[in-house]
């Protein structure tokens, strides 16, 4: 089960933090001056919010393999690639999770008044640097909620990828169940180390909001 | 691409739709009336009942709904006199564990909802109701629980749309609704896109539809919040 619930942990963390990349770039084009741009997003948020997690989990997982050649064959090669069950999870629940970072980010970067950027710009920043020392912070900061609820459900998330043979938590308590034929026992103690990980990960969360608003002045 | 395989595969997963829409209906709409209790029961100030319910909307949202659904319908079955007793034949269906599932945890993150809703009702309706004389459950049924439910609608609008995608986990134990339809149609074809496809789309045509239901009763709950209609059109 410690085996079990370690990789549990790798598939969420993996996850999310590609699910971070994926957010920061998808809140950056939902805000983007293109429209076609902004179309493709909207589309792929609707479509990763709307449609369930364990449709988007056998997509990949049945179809990782063929995309993955596919893409293979285009660059000259030719042998066959098996997509296995960690990547596959790890990539739909980053694949997900973005679509859901992308609002939270989106959400937290028009909080920010415009008059800000007006006077970086004025003092001469670039968009690099003005990204970097005034939004990032500032985004961070009003981002942190809805990210810590971002990061609840990757955590919960990883349950469904026991349906590909993955072994984490889910998994190994159905084993454990199907051979000690006591089911009960076994999906109490996944019940369990699930609760232990999301109130841990939840008091981390708001340990961080603490810290991140300190020096800000709250009504 | 094979769109013969699509054209074959909607009557399949339009079949399981059916399940789906059941499984939606039925746990949101006993979800709904169960959270309501739940969120008042919270909401008085005796810890007898705060705590119990407290402690359920911790473990409901803290555990995914996977490890909830295998708890009940392999779990339970363990005890020998569950199976003995008269609800066996109940729990030893997976629709109706599904249901159960399903229902209870929406419950719970229902109830937090109309929680939220429940506390903003500002008190002064309240006030203005006594005063003209309301009072019990005539003043919880015209003036508190309206003005909780417009406020909490567009957050029970995003759980309504997290339980139609709930539903595909219905498919884990052997339910052929949606998702397990078209995971059949994967695993046999080997082409997962053409089925995703399919199913992909009824969900999110599904979801489509709530969110415009929620919308309908939204603007329902608050007629006299909009400005009021002209009779005659206004000179210019």
């Amino acid at each position: 089960m410690a085996m079990a619930t370690l990789m549990t942990l790798t598939v969420a963390v993996c996850a999310f933090a590609l699910a971070l990349i994926i957010g920061t770039i998808g809140a950056t084009a939902k805000l983007s001056r293109f429209r076609f741009i902004r179309i493709i997003f909207d589309f792929y948020t609707t479509v990763a919010r709307g449609v369930p997690e364990l449709l988007i989990i056998y997509l990949l997982f049945f179809g990782g393999s063929g995309a993955v050649m596919y893409l293979a064959r285009i660059f000259g090669y030719h042998g066959y690639i098996e997509v296995n069950a960690f990547s596959a999870g790890v990539a739909a629940i980053s694949l997900i999770n973005g679509a859901y970072q992308t609002e939270v980010f989106r959400g937290a970067a028009l909080a920010i008044p415009k008059g800000q950027i007006e006077a970086a710009h004025a003092v001469g920043m670039s968009d690099w640097l003005l990204f970097r020392r005034i939004l990032v912070p500032q985004v961070l900061r009003l981002a942190l909620p809805g990210l810590g609820n971002c990061w609840l459900s990757a955590l919960k998330e990883t349950a469904l990828v026991s349906v590909t043979g993955l072994v984490e938590i889910m998994r190994q308590a159905y084993v454990a169940a199907g051979s000690s034929q006591m089911p009960f026992i076994f999906y109490t103690l996944a019940a369990c180390l699930f609760l232990f990980l999301t109130t841990f990960s939840s008091y981390g969360f708001r340990r961080a909001e603490s810290w991140a608003s300190r020096g800000v002045r709250s009504a | 691409m094979d769109f013969d395989l699509m054209l074959d595969s909607i009557p399949q997963i339009l079949s399981g739709s059916r399940l789906t829409v059941l499984l939606v209906t039925l746990s949101l709409s006993m979800g709904f009336v169960l959270a309501i209790i739940a969120a008042l029961l919270r909401r008085s100030k005796i810890p007898l009942l705060v705590t119990p319910i407290k402690a359920y909307v911790f473990v409901m949202r803290g555990t995914p709904l996977l490890v909830q659904i295998f708890l009940i319908y392999y779990g339970i079955g363990q005890f020998e006199f569950v199976r003995q007793s008269i609800f066996w034949s109940i729990l030893k269906s997976p629709f109706w564990c599904a249901i159960i599932a399903l229902t209870l945890n929406t419950t719970a993150y229902g109830s937090e909802i109309i929680r939220g809703g429940l506390e903003s009702v500002s008190w002064g309706e309240v006030e203005a109701a006594r005063a003209v004389g309301m009072s019990g459950f005539l003043l919880f049924r015209r003036i508190i629980f309206p003005i909780a439910i417009r406020q909490a609608l567009p957050a029970y609008g995003n759980e309504v749309i997290l339980m139609v995608k709930a539903t595909s986990l219905a498919s884990t134990i052997t339910i052929m609704e949606m998702t397990g339809v078209a995971n059949t149609i994967m695993a046999e074809n080997y082409r997962p896109l053409e089925a995703f496809i399919v199913a992909g789309s009824f969900y999110l045509l599904l979801n489509f539809i709530m969110t415009r239901l929620i919308q309908l009763i939204e603007w329902r709950l608050s007629g006299h919040l909009r400005p009021p209609k002209l009779s005659s059109a206004p000179a210019l």
